[in-house]
């Protein structure tokens, strides 16, 4: 592109920008309002703060959504790395195409219809509605998206380093282990991270999965945020928005190192 | 065929085929049903117990008046055409605003691209419902943007814009932006300058030239981008339900409250059966827009 960076650039950057955090912003900064009335400032307070913490239903919630969170994206990132290894290097076998097609479907799906068809599944089984079923449904639908993360690294890197370690007497899964993992290792762990925060995130599905008794905290942030805006919400909406942000710039600035490392071991690789 | 690679190929398969596929054929399955009393509550069931007979009689207990009651029915109808109008809609704003963005991280220097990056990815991580709920407060009757444009003297009342399609259109265009503006800007990035230079040489304007090289060029990454907003804000269900007044219907919503709120699972499975065959032609002509840029890239 030739770049001249013009006036309707910024201007158009900085409206774009704004209208991404803006909001957010405004949601942070009211989470620190001394007033129930959130539309109103009245002096700043942590006071909503410390009454989450002693909302049990929220915090109950919070704890059945990070255990879910947790078992999903694990099993989702087994399951999704296999199906990638599968796509790419299984070659040809009867009903790939409709393997291939039960990958992507899922990404492409409304969540209304997955969360349904789940529900639907599980009634036909006769599996009780609770944790296990949401992780079940988290598990399918995150481990098609770790699957298109992961395989598009596989595809960009050298079979031949594994055709090397087998040729030098390693077992297939060691060369797994020891060569192909290590590769595809930053790919792994950001589908993890993906499959993690769909599932933190996740509404709809859930809603459907779910039993009684078992309430994820969007679920709840959603029954409540139907009566209105509150500043208890908006003081649990400020904690999630920083856990993300400190999680995804560590995220970039770590994988910023391995790049320049990789890169660095390369270059230390050639002049040898 | 070994076995290593037969178990390999067997664990996410069977996974996908019972919690993927066998899902929806029961969805199907329910669609032909008909609504009954009862748990589960919907007819007929299927009876192994009354062997051949039974499998007979259930499949000729299945037929399609869900479909018809459906297509009878005005209010489905509508929900498909106004949630395809609030989708097509929704998706054009969120190009005009995503394009000129797209373009200025594109134009921007080196040093300042993956920082621009990482802030177009962000609000993508972080809670969607949160990034919904945000603009209840934005949008409300005293709400700031009414509190705004009453500070600076430009309307008397406020308006009403919550709970209106308007704040659907308001939401879907926030929550969706990122999926426009990263194709577009990946299909800008990719673009040879010279081209524009050459345009520009043999007597374009800047605007001509935007307009007959820049924008055909970037037409892959603009057709990605608005399949990537088009096809989920179709079945959206939390905009419309937190944003969205009354007499908003988008299909996503009808389902969700025809499933809890009437309990009626036969036609919340036929509207599911629907919405698919909807979907399929989008999902498609996606798939196509991907492959051919695969190939052109090879």
């Amino acid at each position: 592109m030739n770049r001249k960076f013009t006036w309707f650039n910024a201007t158009s950057l900085t409206l774009g920008f704004t209208f991404l955090y803006l909001p957010m912003i405004i949601l942070v900064i009211f989470s620190f309002n001394e007033s129930k009335l959130v539309t109103v400032w009245a002096g700043f307070s942590t006071k909503w703060y410390g009454e989450l913490l002693q909302n049990d239903a929220f915090l109950n919630a919070a704890w059945v959504t990070l255990k879910v969170a947790v078992l999903s994206s694990t099993l989702a990132t087994i399951l999704g790395t296999l199906a990638a290894y599968v796509m790419v290097r299984a070659g040809r076998f009867r009903g790939r195409t409709l393997f291939s097609g039960m990958i992507y479907a899922p990404l492409v799906m409304p969540e209304v219809i997955t969360g349904l068809a789940m529900l639907l599944l599980f009634i036909a089984i006769g599996l009780d509605r609770g944790v296990t079923t949401i992780v079940l449904a988290h598990t399918t639908f995150t481990m098609c998206y770790v699957s298109v993360v992961v395989s598009s690294r596989l595809v960009t890197f050298d079979q031949s380093l594994e055709e090397a370690a087998l040729d030098l007497g390693c077992t297939p899964f060691d060369a797994f282990k020891s060569v192909t993992l290590p590769i595809i290792a930053p790919a792994v762990i950001s589908g993890w991270l993906l499959a993690f925060t769909l599932s933190l995130d996740d509404l709809v599905i859930a809603s459907f999965a779910a039993g009684p008794s078992s309430t994820t905290l969007p679920m709840k942030i959603f029954s409540s945020v139907r009566l209105g805006v509150s500043p208890e919400i908006n003081a649990l909406s400020t904690l999630m928005i920083s856990i993300v942000t400190v999680g995804v710039i560590t995220a970039s600035l770590i994988s910023k190192r391995s790049i320049a490392k990789q890169r660095a071991d390369e270059q230390a690789a050639v002049r040898t | 065929m070994n076995f290593r690679r037969l178990f390999l190929i067997l664990t996410p398969y069977t996974w996908l085929l019972v919690f993927f596929l066998i899902p929806f054929a029961i969805v199907f399955k329910i669609a032909l049903s008909d609504y009954a009393i009862s748990i589960p509550p919907y007819t007929p069931q299927l009876d192994l117990s009354a062997g051949w007979e039974g499998v007979k009689s259930f499949f000729s207990d299945l037929d399609f008046e869900n479909f018809t009651f459906l297509a009878s029915d005005a209010l489905y109808y509508s929900a498909y055409l106004s949630s395809l109008k609030i989708a097509a809609i929704a998706t054009l704003i969120t190009l005009l605003v995503g394009y000129p963005v797209a373009y200025g991280m594109a134009q921007s220097s080196d040093e300042w691209r993956p920082t621009l990056m990482m802030l177009v990815i962000l609000p993508f991580w972080t809670s969607f419902l949160i990034r919904v709920y945000a603009w209840i407060g934005i949008l409300s009757n005293e709400g700031f943007l009414n509190q705004a444009l009453m500070g600076i003297g430009l309307i008397d009342s406020p308006l009403t814009i919550l709970n209106t399609n308007v704040a659907v259109y308001v939401g879907i265009v926030y929550t969706y932006l990122p999926f426009m503006v990263l194709p577009i800007y990946s299909a800008l990035e990719k673009l040879d300058g010279s081209l524009i230079e050459a345009a520009e040489d043999l007597g374009c304007s800047r605007a001509q030239a935007f307009w007959l090289v820049t924008i055909p060029l970037s037409k892959p990454g603009i057709i990605a981008g608005c399949f990537l907003v088009f096809i989920p804000a179709l079945g959206e269900f939390v905009i419309p339900s937190l944003l969205g007044g009354s007499s908003t219907l988008m299909i996503g919503k009808v389902l969700f409250e025809e499933f809890f709120s009437n309990r009626d699972w036969p036609v919340a499975s036929a509207v599911a059966v629907v919405l698919l065959l909807i979907l399929i032609i989008p999902i498609i002509l996606f798939q196509r827009n991907e492959q051919k840029q695969r190939e052109a890239g090879l």
